[in-house]
């Protein structure tokens, strides 16, 4: 096909007369700026309202510092059990023929279809009084409800699809062929994953880990319910925004929203360079949630 | 006939048992195990005690509020989704990837954040609040507030399934229209939109499930007062707090169903659309 | 309706993809626009269209300059390579499409529109798929489809862009004969692009051979494959073997030996271009000669490749294929119809 020009200055017969066009992308972009830009900015208006040294001093408490720390222990322990889930479910699926495979892929979804608080009423049910686990484990002196292993549990449960919805359409498109060439040459079954099923995916896998830490550490619904908010021991850091802002301490809830709303941006920027930047190889998953 | 009996066709990649095996383990320790419990705890009302619990006004009236407003504002996710999707595929300007970008903060942000910076701006004291206040009008702590809640992490939804459709689209289509005579309106009306019905359905499928369930971006907003603005997965936190578990688990159970529901009706939509059109969203 | 352009030229983004092209075309005809990609044909096809503007140059349709009209206003018929059915609509609603749309002062009663979609399906040979959708047609049955929707609009001017390219080849060949027997129908003025010599060979009253943004040479198929006035179309079209040649003394020589063939009075370095199957053997000194290097058997004749002379000049020449000089080692002949071209 012959060169299109360039976003043709009058209207061609796929196009719209440019003052429609100009209106529509006005109307879009002040949608987006009213219901996205807006909060976005709002959190950190609110956070810095009374100075940086407000701002600084609310993060600084011991509540805000303990949150932290449970949000940043949550996620190294929920991540990687998920990244080695998401692993050796996309390895079965996209490796394998077997009966079921596309009942296995929906109810991997399951997740995302749920209401967050139903996600952690999950394991009130199975874990709190009138449940035969919890005071099973309790006499061992395990506690899951209202204290870390709930929140884990929890916070795996809701971001346990993330890395596998990203590396099961990619490893399906790369097909078995590197693997079975590999093996041919006599190498391991180990040594075939290290060395060449790994490398393919590694993009794949490093946007999943995003989108999965992101929702690790921002989960809210399932971790409140789970977690009985005892504040210094099981308050993950949108839990303790939620303490602080009920509280009336609105610079403090801000104040850590904003760290939360940086990760956020952060993660937006990685998501962005790598969908940018390596599309063709995570492609097949459309723009994943 | 012979792989028939089968379970799974043989293949020289290893691992098979050990991934599958894992993979089954993990998932039912962490979702199904849970999941059954939750079903089983609401069953344990009986029958007649589990329909008083699920048909009690109180439920009811969260239920009809969580519906409706995600079904409004699922509706304004489609009009302005669509608007949005064609804007980023079809125009440039100044600015377009980050714009793109941003249709994913309500994906990227966490939704207790979402939720504080909402209620701050339509609060009545708000930077959008207090200009609608001296009319009468209150956002914040009502069900509009809820509805604008639930078009901020619905949105992506709808616009990053309209996206790739729009984007594979052939301007021959459009061009073959022209030929015949129709207008760049009439193009845009009986063309292209049409076609991306599928896409539109799904879209809005996936925003009203989502906001339905949604949680930390709405309570803070919503004035949760029962019969009102009350969301029913509010009810299930509030009856957990009073201990009353099986209550808690019929609502819970409740939702379930239609959540299933909606995953039903969606998978419906792209098996029709593929049937019909020959291809998916 | 007749059809002129006149001093076209287009270019997109500074890259020129047509150079002042000046174009005929009768009422009625069927004219085919060929040459390899990049040739500029398909552009030459959707300025006619009003898919795009002209930089220079302007479009006659009739008596009426239709250089500053919409695609809508030139009421033309366009028919694209995939088809571009409308994927949601069926059949008849596709073929109907154009009456539709069209403005309530001018258009036909719904009954009208169906009888008259109808009866286009039938001309095209596919009655009783009105209710299909598009993705349950073969790709031959589609393209159809695109035809029977151009028509409807009773358009002035057909335009087809490489319609069968999407094809396979017997799908090809019988929808070329189809569309000939549908332009003796219908009568419509039919302009088509292609990059298939055979196609257009079969199918035109005339060829317009384009190369480059230009166009070469326009005429009957006769007259472009008998009497190509340039190198290209006389590479392009049919067969061809070129040797580069010297004209002295008004005889063409190979290298140091004549080959037997006058060439009037020009001098100098020069192309000769012949026909493999053009050429008679001969006896003799003035003679292009030379070693057998391959002989194929294609078909009813025997394709010899020969290594001309000292300078090793290769050639391919068509014998029938039971020649008893398809046996031999050495082989001279003469080519019977050629054409010199300055160097």
């Amino acid at each position: 096909m012959a060169a299109r020009p360039h976003a043709p200055r009058r209207a061609s017969p796929t196009n719209e007369p440019l003052w429609v066009r100009w209106a529509l992308i006005l109307a879009g972009l002040v949608f987006m700026a009213l219901f996205l830009v807006l909060p976005l900015l709002a959190v950190f208006s609110e956070a810095l309202r009374q100075g940086i040294g407000a701002y600084v001093q609310s993060l600084q408490s011991p509540d805000a510092l303990s949150a932290i720390r449970l949000t940043l222990l949550v996620a190294a322990i929920a991540v990687p059990l998920n990244v080695v889930f998401g692993i050796a479910a996309s390895w079965a699926i996209a490796k394998f023929e077997f009966k079921g495979k596309a009942f296995l892929i929906t109810l991997i979804d399951l997740p995302f279809s749920v209401s967050p608080v139903i996600s952690g009423l999950v394991y009130v049910l199975l874990f709190g009084t009138g449940s035969v686990l919890g005071p099973w484990l309790k006499s061992y002196g395990i506690e899951i409800l209202f204290a870390v292993p709930g929140i884990v549990l929890a916070t795996i449960f809701v971001t346990f699809p993330f890395v596998a919805r990203e590396l099961i359409p990619l490893m399906q498109d790369q097909g078995t062929g590197d693997e079975e060439a590999a093996l041919s040459l006599g190498a391991s079954g180990w040594q075939t994953f290290w060395r060449v099923t790994l490398p393919n995916i590694k993009w794949g896998l490093l946007y999943g880990v995003l989108l999965c830490n992101a929702r690790a550490m921002g989960e809210f619904g399932a971790v409140a319910v789970v977690s009985g908010k005892i504040r210094g021991q099981t308050t993950t850091m949108p839990l303790q925004v939620e303490m602080f802002y009920n509280e009336y301490q609105g610079t403090a809830a801000f104040a850590l929203a904003s760290l939360l709303a940086l990760l956020a941006l952060v993660t937006l920027v990685l998501k962005s360079a790598l969908e940018w930047r390596f599309g063709d190889e995570l492609a097949a998953t459309g723009r994943g949630h | 006939m012979k792989g028939f009996g089968r379970f799974r066709q043989p293949s020289v990649i290893p691992g098979f048992g050990l991934t599958l095996g894992f993979t089954i383990t993990y998932f039912s320790l962490i979702i199904l195990v849970p999941i059954t419990a939750l079903v089983l705890r609401s069953t344990g009302l009986g029958w007649n005690g589990f329909w008083a619990a699920a048909l009690d006004p109180r439920v009811l009236a969260s239920l009809r509020t969580s519906f409706l407003t995600a079904l409004i504002a699922a509706g304004i996710n489609v009009v302005f989704g669509t608007l949005i999707a064609w804007v980023l595929v079809r125009y440039r300007f100044p600015g377009r990837r980050i714009f793109d970008a941003m249709v994913d903060l309500p994906f990227a942000l966490p939704t207790a954040v979402a939720g504080i910076a909402l209620t701050a701006i339509y609060a009545p004291n708000g930077f959008v609040g207090q200009w609608v206040a001296p009319l009468g009008l209150r956002i914040a702590y009502t069900p509009i507030g809820i509805t604008i809640a639930m078009i901020f992490i619905g949105l992506p939804f709808v616009v990053r399934t309209i996206q790739p459709i729009l984007e594979e689209a052939s301007k021959e289509v459009e061009e073959a229209s022209a030929t015949l005579g129709a207008s760049r309106l009439q193009t845009i009306s009986r063309v292209l939109l049409p076609s991306l019905t599928p896409a539109i359905l799904t879209g809005f499928a996936l925003a009203f499930a989502r906001a339905v369930g949604e949680y930390g971006s709405v309570i803070f907003i919503a004035g949760n007062i029962p019969f009102v603005s009350e969301i029913a997965p509010l009810l299930i936190v509030i009856r957990l707090e009073e201990f009353n578990y099986a209550g808690a688990a019929v609502i819970a159970t409740v939702m379930l169903a239609i959540s299933f529901l909606m995953l039903f009706v969606i998978n419906l939509i792209q098996a029709w659309s593929r049937r019909r059109y020959g291809y998916g969203s | 309706m007749e059809v002129r352009v006149q001093n076209v030229r287009k270019e997109f983004d500074r890259f020129p993809a047509l150079h002042d092209v000046s174009l005929d075309i009768v009422s009625g005809e069927l004219i085919a626009l060929l040459g390899p990609s990049g040739s500029g044909k398909t552009t030459l096809l959707r300025l006619i269209a009003g898919l795009e503007r002209p930089t220079a140059g302007r479009i006659f349709f009739g008596d009426e300059d239709a250089s500053e009209k919409s695609v809508q206003e030139r009421n033309i018929g366009f028919v694209f390579q995939h088809y571009a059915l409308f994927r949601h609509m069926t059949i008849l609603e596709n073929v109907s499409f154009g009456l539709k749309v069209r403005p309530r002062s001018t258009r036909p009663p719904a009954g009208e529109i169906r009888r008259r979609a109808l009866e286009l399906l039938d001309l095209v040979q596919l009655s009783g798929l009105e209710k299909r959708y598009p993705n349950q047609l073969s790709g031959g049955q589609r393209q159809r489809v695109a035809l029977a929707r151009a028509l409807a609009i009773e358009p002035r001017v057909l335009l087809l862009d490489e319609p069968f390219g999407a094809l396979d080849a017997q799908v090809r060949r019988e929808l070329r004969k189809w569309l000939r027997e549908i332009h003796e129908r219908t009568g419509h003025t039919t302009i088509f692009v292609t990059h298939d010599q055979e196609e257009a060979l079969e199918l035109a009253d005339r060829l317009c051979v384009m190369s480059q943004g230009r166009i070469e040479q326009v005429g009957t198929p006769d007259s472009v494959y008998d009497s190509p006035t340039s190198p290209f179309v006389f590479g392009f079209i049919g067969e061809s073997s070129e040797l580069a040649v010297n004209v002295e003394r008004g005889d063409i020589w190979l290298g140091d030996r004549p080959i037997g063939i006058a060439a009037g009075d020009n001098q100098g370095p020069a192309r000769l271009f012949f026909r493999p199957h053009d050429i008679e053997l001969v006896e003799g000194d003035a003679a292009l000669a030379g070693v057998v290097a391959s002989s194929r058997r294609v078909g009813g004749t025997r394709r010899v490749e020969l290594e001309l002379g000292g300078a090793g000049h290769r050639v391919e020449i068509d014998l029938p294929f039971d020649h008893p000089a398809g046996e031999r080692s050495r082989i001279a002949f003469r080519p019977k119809r050629w054409q010199l071209f300055p160097a």
